[in-house]
């Protein structure tokens, strides 16, 4: 078998640069935002340089995922974003067995990637969830944040500046978690790094049936 | 008859003479002392020249006549503190040269003034930057007129009045450049500009102490004596706005606007360094995210050991 025939280019460039940039700036973003949190007065950085690299960073990804929107928007990406209804749990769940017994027991990825199927069910889940819920919102409560004038005053006896702190901060939790279990499942490949090295070269290995 | 009419006589005299302590400044133009030191003049027969001067009362010399009957002093006449020889006119010049009582001759180690604490003060005092710079010459009158003090702090209900007491004190020589030369042979920094940082400075002037951030706090005393230096002077908002998240929430707004309006470029809305506090100290969701954290975490490292096992 030819060695290129078990690879497929998944990743086109303007993806790749909006991977990359998303990454290093999300990772800045993480690494300020616990600083900030850590509540300790002298942190690895001083506290108002942590704030600022905070906000141009947060600015950049969030320029960034304008570029995610048109990108799919105008390219032939955006179907792999698309859920169908039908077995809309059994689907991912199917996906989660394999990952948690059946990868273990000799079973077949259940949803091969192709160059019609990019994510399996559960990755694509994962993404809808992190690209269209908690990155929309919290570069929504980053920019309100920002300029607080433009937040309502309360709701009820809350503050508002304080309701979207809160939002910002637990959606970039959920942001930081999704990291860390991205970063791993995209160890299960070829080989641990075989997938990390896909997204920087464009080239994806599949396994055949 | 004779023992009630006795108990009567006995009765009047007595509040007669409560009547003329309490009384005893009440009238200054009749009192030795006041009838000049209430006054911008005053008059002596000049027995060198054989005429009658008039001569202009030094300011810092006329008592606030007003402020001496409200104070907590009242009950004292002058020579208690005052040399006696003061009641000669005019006086010798030599009696400048006598020092006077310090309030610790009379207060320190006085069982009936214990719970104010006066060592304790003194002590405390004596870490300050107004000890620190100017020695005894520092002296408490410098900020407690010992004619017209009243203890505010302790009797009033107001915290207003007690703000703007206490205030008071430091704004005699802090806002005053003629009084605040006298003791520092400098001018003083203007109040306004120096706290130019703080927001809402109007406010916080009227509501807030300045020994609230100027003082190292000590928990003995009802109020802190050691004044520090500006550099240790308290800046940080988070130090007292930290409860009340209504509180926090102007405060961040009014910070933000209000650099916006220095800086409105890009860069500079950006390079704002404002932060909301408290909004990651909610326990309910920190436990949440700790535990969504550590069961993520937890089935990674399960779900990694699993594949080194079977080597996936």
């Amino acid at each position: 078998m030819n060695s290129t025939e078990d690879k497929i280019y998944f990743y086109p460039v303007w993806l790749r640069i909006w991977h990359g940039i998303n990454a290093l700036g999300i990772i800045l973003l993480i690494v300020t935002g616990i600083t900030m949190n850590s509540g300790f007065e002298k942190g690895l950085i001083e506290f108002g340089l942590n704030m600022k690299l905070h906000n141009f960073a947060g600015a950049i990804v969030s320029l960034n995922y304008l570029v995610f929107l048109f990108g799919n928007l105008i390219t032939s990406n955006k179907k792999f974003y698309i859920v169908k209804p039908r077995n809309f749990l059994k689907r991912p769940m199917k996906q989660a067995y394999y990952y948690a017994w059946g990868m273990f027991h000799g079973m077949q990825a259940p949803y091969p990637l192709s160059e019609k199927r990019k994510f399996n069910p559960l990755q694509k889940y994962a993404y809808i969830m992190v690209m269209y819920f908690a990155v929309p919102l919290v570069i929504v409560s980053g920019i309100g944040l920002m300029f607080p004038e433009l937040i309502f005053n309360q709701v009820y006896d809350i503050s508002g500046v304080l309701i979207t702190a809160v939002t910002h901060s637990a959606m970039g939790f959920f942001i930081s978690i999704f990291l860390i279990i991205h970063l791993y499942v995209a160890s299960i490949g070829k080989s641990p790094l075989d997938n990390f090295r896909s997204i920087v070269n464009g080239w994806h290995h599949i396994t055949k049936k | 008859m004779k023992v009630s009419l006795s108990i009567l006589l006995f009765f009047l005299c007595l509040s007669s003479s409560v009547r003329t302590l309490a009384q005893y400044y009440d009238t200054p133009k009749e009192h030795d002392c006041l009838k000049c030191h209430s006054q911008q003049t005053y008059s002596f027969h000049n027995e060198l020249m054989g005429t009658d001067d008039k001569k202009l009362m030094n300011p810092y010399y006329i008592i606030d006549t007003l402020g001496l009957r409200e104070g907590v002093h009242k009950q004292f006449d002058c020579t208690d503190c005052h040399s006696y020889d003061y009641t000669t006119y005019p006086h010798n010049a030599n009696l400048k040269l006598e020092p006077l009582a310090t309030c610790l001759d009379c207060h320190g180690g006085d069982e009936s003034f214990a719970s104010y604490q006066f060592d304790k003060i003194q002590e405390e005092f004596q870490k300050s930057v107004h000890y620190q710079a100017y020695g005894d010459n520092f002296t408490c009158a410098k900020c407690h007129s010992q004619h017209t003090y009243t203890a505010t702090a302790r009797n009033s209900n107001s915290i207003l009045e007690i703000v703007d007491y206490s205030n008071k004190m430091c704004l005699s020589c802090h806002n005053d450049m003629r009084r605040y030369g006298l003791v520092s042979g400098q001018e003083n920094p203007a109040l306004i500009d120096v706290h130019s940082w703080l927001p809402n400075q109007e406010l916080h002037f009227k509501h807030v102490r300045c020994i609230e951030c100027h003082t190292a706090v000590e928990d003995e005393l009802m109020v802190s004596h050691n004044i520090r230096a500006k550099e240790e002077a308290v800046r940080r908002c988070a130090e007292c706005h930290s409860e009340n998240s209504l509180l926090k929430a102007s405060l961040y707004k009014y910070q933000n606007l209000q650099e916006r309006a220095e800086d409105g470029s890009i860069i500079g809305v950006l390079s704002n360094e404002n932060y909301v506090i408290g909004s990651h100290q909610i326990p309910i969701l920190r436990t949440i995210s700790l535990l969504i954290f550590f069961a993520a975490l937890g089935g990674i490292i399960i779900h990694g050991i699993f594949r080194i096992i079977y080597k996936k």
